[in-house]
């Protein structure tokens, strides 16, 4: 009946409340988010993205407003936080900074182990993990200090994605790899969310990154969201978005500005292939 | 929650104490530990209290963020109390059981444990009003004539070094702690429960925070190391400073003041 799976009402945080640290991090937020839905969260470095992702799993407790899991308030006395944790799995900045097992398949196994699984579903659900985030067989028993870095976040999402979580936040899972490693990882992303039809929230300062992907996109400025909406629809804004530090699609640009030269183009097309279609479309004629 | 560790913290304020010299700081907070522990009657523990009140009046810091530093020691302040209580001997006051509460064990326990509370919320008067930067350098400044005193007989005291060390380590407090948050964080998002469970249990827990922790800390040291070998660091010989520190009249006054507050606490004492 309902598939609003997250409810954000009128959160509000602040950092050190009452001190000359003061920071308002969040500022009156009110989101939903859709079961299903793959949405990316973009803003400028301090505009609170993180902050406003880490509420969604009852890590950080909002100074004001509400949270609804499928419907619960997550902030009940008699909430389970922690199954709430499991449900909504968070894949942090730098993931593979939290490996710490022998071996990569321990590591992978400490999520379902803490939900309290038995060994042989453990196994099954770390297998199915590394399996889906496509780390060669070869390194399951491998120390996870001996990977290289991109193997080493591809084995640390396996860790979120083995608690079979209903909603995954990633924050920056892209942060610090090269271009090729960029589109490893946001493609094996797309990829789950096709095969798993879960709920995935993709949180980045870049817009290149999350364009092609996301169906939904969400600019956080200041603590609130500044738009929430298609990505066709929020680039259109791409001079607004300029003003808070952000870039619009580089073939926003070239699109508008062939626009602007008097060529008859939709501006709309958000990824390098829409954009070719258009120009294409507009040549034939 | 390990935002609330004050250990080492700075905090930013515009007040008389913050644009003191580090090294008038420095002797002050010397002479206050010295007279803190040396009181042996409660007209000179008033006169530390009132000394303490005025400076913190000054710092114009909340007294609510020196307090903070005091919930970590909450422990050893609670049973160094309640040894000091039970276990001295005198005049039994209160018997429980086999325990006996006696008058000179009442006072020892007081002393004892406003002792380190005031111990704690002095240092971090000075720490919460002096940049770690400010603070290395006035060590280091004071400490100088470590140096010449080694160069004469021949032995090397590395007070640069360790001021320098000092300086990294104080500079890494803040850098940790959120380090710590950020993997007790990823971890908790992993089903991992630091809260509950016995002692044996706890520590236990503490292995998948623990491991990142100390691998990253490594990774940091590297780094460091590398960057400032890329800048050609090599000690302290030869080095100038940016701000050298110079004393202000106002130094000088608080250099007074400190003089009349050491007079006027050893005169009190040798009268009573």
């Amino acid at each position: 009946m309902n598939d609003n799976i997250l409810i954000m009402d009128h959160v509000s945080y602040k950092y050190s409340p009452d001190t000359a640290y003061e920071v308002k991090a969040l500022d009156d937020v009110s989101l939903t988010i859709k079961k299903g839905e793959f949405i990316g969260i973009i803003g400028h470095t301090g505009s609170g993205k993180s902050t406003l992702v880490q509420h969604l799993n009852g890590l950080m407790r909002a100074t004001e407003g509400h949270i609804y899991f499928n419907g619960q308030d997550i902030y009940d006395k008699d909430y389970d936080i922690r199954s709430l944790r499991t449900q909504v799995g968070m894949v942090f900045q730098y993931p593979e900074h939290q490996l710490f097992e022998t071996t990569v398949f321990k590591d992978v196994q400490f999520g379902p182990k803490n939900q309290g699984l038995d060994e042989k579903e453990q196994i099954k659900r770390a297998y199915e993990a590394l399996t889906l985030v496509k780390l060669p067989d070869e390194f399951y028993l491998a120390s996870p200090f001996e990977l290289s870095g991109g193997q080493k976040r591809r084995a640390a999402i396996a860790g979120v994605i083995a608690m079979k979580p209903s909603v995954l936040i990633l924050d920056e899972p892209t942060a610090g790899l090269d271009p090729r490693g960029r589109d490893e990882i946001l493609g094996l992303i797309s990829d789950m969310h096709e095969k798993r039809g879960d709920t995935v929230i993709l949180v980045s300062h870049s817009m290149e990154d999350v364009a092609n992907y996301v169906d939904r996109i969400i600019v956080m400025d200041n603590g609130r969201p500044a738009y929430d909406g298609a990505p066709k629809d929020v680039f259109s804004h791409y001079k607004e978005l300029e003003k808070m530090g952000l870039a619009a699609p580089q073939v926003t640009y070239v699109m508008n500005d062939l626009k602007a030269q008097g060529f008859d183009v939709d501006t709309s097309a958000t990824t390098v292939e829409e954009a070719k279609e258009e120009i294409l479309k507009m040549l034939g004629r | 929650m390990l935002r609330e560790i004050t250990l080492g913290q700075y905090y930013p304020a515009n007040s008389v104490l913050h644009s003191l010299d580090p090294r008038v700081k420095l002797f002050g907070t010397l002479v206050y530990i010295i007279t803190l522990f040396s009181f042996d009657n409660v007209p000179l523990f008033a006169m530390i209290l009132i000394a303490l009140i005025g400076v913190i009046k000054l710092s114009k810091v909340p007294f609510s963020f020196m307090v903070k530093g005091l919930r970590s020691i909450i422990m050893l302040l609670v049973i160094a109390g309640l040894f000091n209580m039970f276990l001295t001997p005198g005049i039994t006051l209160v018997e429980l059981g086999p325990l006996k509460i006696t008058d000179v064990g009442l006072i020892n326990a007081i002393k004892m444990t406003s002792r380190m509370v005031m111990l704690i919320i002095g240092t971090s008067v000075m720490t919460l009003t002096t940049t770690p930067n400010q603070l290395t350098a006035g060590l280091e400044k004071s400490l100088g004539f470590l140096s010449k005193f080694g160069a004469a007989i021949n032995v090397d005291f590395h007070v640069h070094d360790i001021a320098m060390i000092m300086s990294i380590a104080l500079r890494f407090i803040p850098v940790l702690i959120e380090e710590t948050d950020k993997i007790m964080k990823a971890q908790m998002a992993r089903g991992a429960d630091f809260e509950t469970g016995g002692l044996v249990k706890k520590a236990t827990n503490m292995v998948p925070l623990l491991v990142p922790l100390f691998v990253s800390a490594f990774r940091r040291a590297t780094d460091l190391a590398y960057a400032m070998e890329a800048r050609c660091y090599n000690g302290g010989e030869g080095r100038t400073k940016m701000r050298p520190l110079t004393y202000t009249s106002l130094d000088q006054r608080a250099y007074i003041c400190l003089f009349m507050y050491i007079i006027l606490f050893y005169a009190v004492k040798a009268v009573l």
